[in-house]
């Protein structure tokens, strides 16, 4: 085992760790927004809406993310239109394009998951906060938004952590990513099996610290189920 | 029409060889299935087994082949696979680098991650079985290997069928990154024929389709399955939409 080597190559690859952060981030927060928008159409009722939802859902869902990254980096800039466009400073961009494939795939995922949350929220709550006289925008925020967030977590963290390393494909766009610069290192180096071990650690890691905020999340969100619980373990104590 | 004749069959079309490429995909993914399937029970069996040390690695093996990127893992098997095959051929008296061939490489690592997720359905289809047909079971004296063939084998495939219809999509989807050793499965070849002809848009969307095939035929497959392995339980809940 060469350490000196194994360090050096954690230093490089750290360096590179903010692109990963950022792909990640914009394109979950992205991905997030637009799945609300897709899940808000596909429980519209209107059968234009819930009809164009499906059908997003359904494409972005059924298809690799990888064709869909190649389809927006390599695809569009086929269309001198686009290449005209305002839309052009950013779909040139390696990292633009990564992040905005990233964001369609995942908002189709989330979309799903958000609406299962939202099939769990019991009709009773729904009624009673209507037997109050809460309506429309009132009833999301207060009644139907938390309790199906609240059901969706589970799925949705299992989500985010696909994302996460999703984000290793935006390296086959030629973004310096982890994985990016881990290639880079191994044209120079030749040592294949270092260098991805080490990006393989750091991704490992970013997983887990995602998975414990989840946790942690997830135990912050149900405090109202758990309170017996917590009496009966604090006796114990 | 320019973009018919690219797509189709004839001298300059691309259509046989996307053809091709499909059933390549189909092929990839129904092996890194079987090797998932092999790799995953003997994992899920380490999960549910009382010793301590084998559930340890079972969970290892889980969080460790969730927590890595696939393309990582692809890219570790690929060449670490043809740094073996190399030092293998080395002790058999074979000269200079000998590369692991990308199919065997591609499904072997695609079914690595699919035993990891193929484990985790096991697991919950074992944990499905109601305890009273166990305990039924032992008591008119089923020895073990019967118990395992005539009461858990039938019903864990039985609970398992949704959760691997899953499980498959998400290989066929991975399936796709095994282009990045060069295999000529769909993904592959849409790149090769979108570079050639400059007609990226066309054929990604070409390819795109084409998953999308794959994915909705699928779906329909295992629904068919889920159908059948539930035909003799009018009141079951799994497999009921």
């Amino acid at each position: 085992m060469d350490f000196e080597f194994l360090a050096s190559t954690f230093v490089t690859l750290l360096k590179s760790l903010p692109t990963t952060l950022a792909l990640f981030a914009f394109s979950v927060t992205l991905g997030g927004s637009l799945a609300i928008l897709i899940v808000w159409m596909r429980v519209s009722g209107n059968p234009i809406l819930g009809g164009f939802a499906k059908a997003y859902i359904f494409v972005f869902r059924g298809s690799p993310l990888l064709i869909q990254m190649f389809l927006v980096f390599y695809g569009l800039a086929q269309f001198s239109l686009i290449r005209q466009s305002f839309l052009w400073s950013y779909l040139r961009e390696p990292f633009d394009c990564a992040v905005l494939s990233l964001a369609l795939c995942t908002a189709g995922y989330s979309a799903e998951i958000f609406r299962g949350g939202i099939r769990a929220v019991s009709v009773k709550e729904i009624e009673a906060a209507r037997a109050i006289g809460m309506s429309g925008f009132l009833l999301v925020r207060r009644i139907i938004a938390p309790i199906a967030f609240r059901h969706a977590l589970p799925a949705y963290s299992t989500e985010v952590v696909l994302m996460m390393k999703s984000t290793a494909l935006a390296s086959l766009v030629t973004v310096w990513d982890v994985t990016g610069v881990a290639q880079r290192l191994i044209s120079q180096t030749y040592r294949t099996m270092e260098v991805f071990l080490c990006a393989a650690a750091i991704y490992l890691f970013l997983n887990f610290v995602l998975l414990q905020a989840f946790a942690l999340l997830e135990f912050y969100l149900s405090r109202h189920r758990r309170a017996p619980a917590l009496n009966s373990a604090s006796k114990l104590a | 029409m320019a973009a018919l004749e690219l797509l189709g069959f004839g001298a300059k079309g691309w259509g046989a060889l996307l053809a091709v490429a499909t059933l390549m995909t189909l092929a990839v993914t129904a092996a890194a299935l079987t090797i998932g399937a092999i790799i995953g029970a003997a994992v899920a069996a380490s999960k549910l087994s009382g010793n301590l040390t084998l559930r340890f690695i079972g969970n290892v093996y889980t969080t460790v082949f969730r927590g890595i990127p696939e393309l990582l893992i692809i890219y570790l098997i690929y060449f670490g696979g043809s740094t073996a095959v190399t030092v293998i051929g080395g002790w058999l008296g074979f000269e200079g680098f000998l590369g692991l061939p990308s199919f065997i490489a591609g499904s072997l690592a695609v079914g690595l991650i699919s035993a990891s997720y193929q484990a985790e359905v096991y697991r919950g289809a074992y944990l499905a079985i109601s305890i009273g047909e166990m305990e039924a079971a032992q008591a008119i004296g089923m020895p073990r290997a019967m118990r395992l063939r005539r009461i858990i084998m039938p019903q864990v495939i039985r609970f398992a069928i949704p959760g691997l219809g899953n499980v498959w999509q998400l290989s066929l989807k991975d399936s796709a990154l095994v282009s990045v050793t060069g295999l000529a499965e769909l993904m592959r070849t849409s790149q090769v024929a979108a570079g050639s002809t400059r007609q990226y848009f066309l054929f990604f969307i070409a390819g795109g389709c084409l998953y999308l095939l794959l994915t909705s035929l699928s779906d329909q497959v295992f629904g068919w399955f889920e159908r059948r392995a539930n035909r003799s339980m009018p009141n079951a809940t799994i497999g009921k939409a």
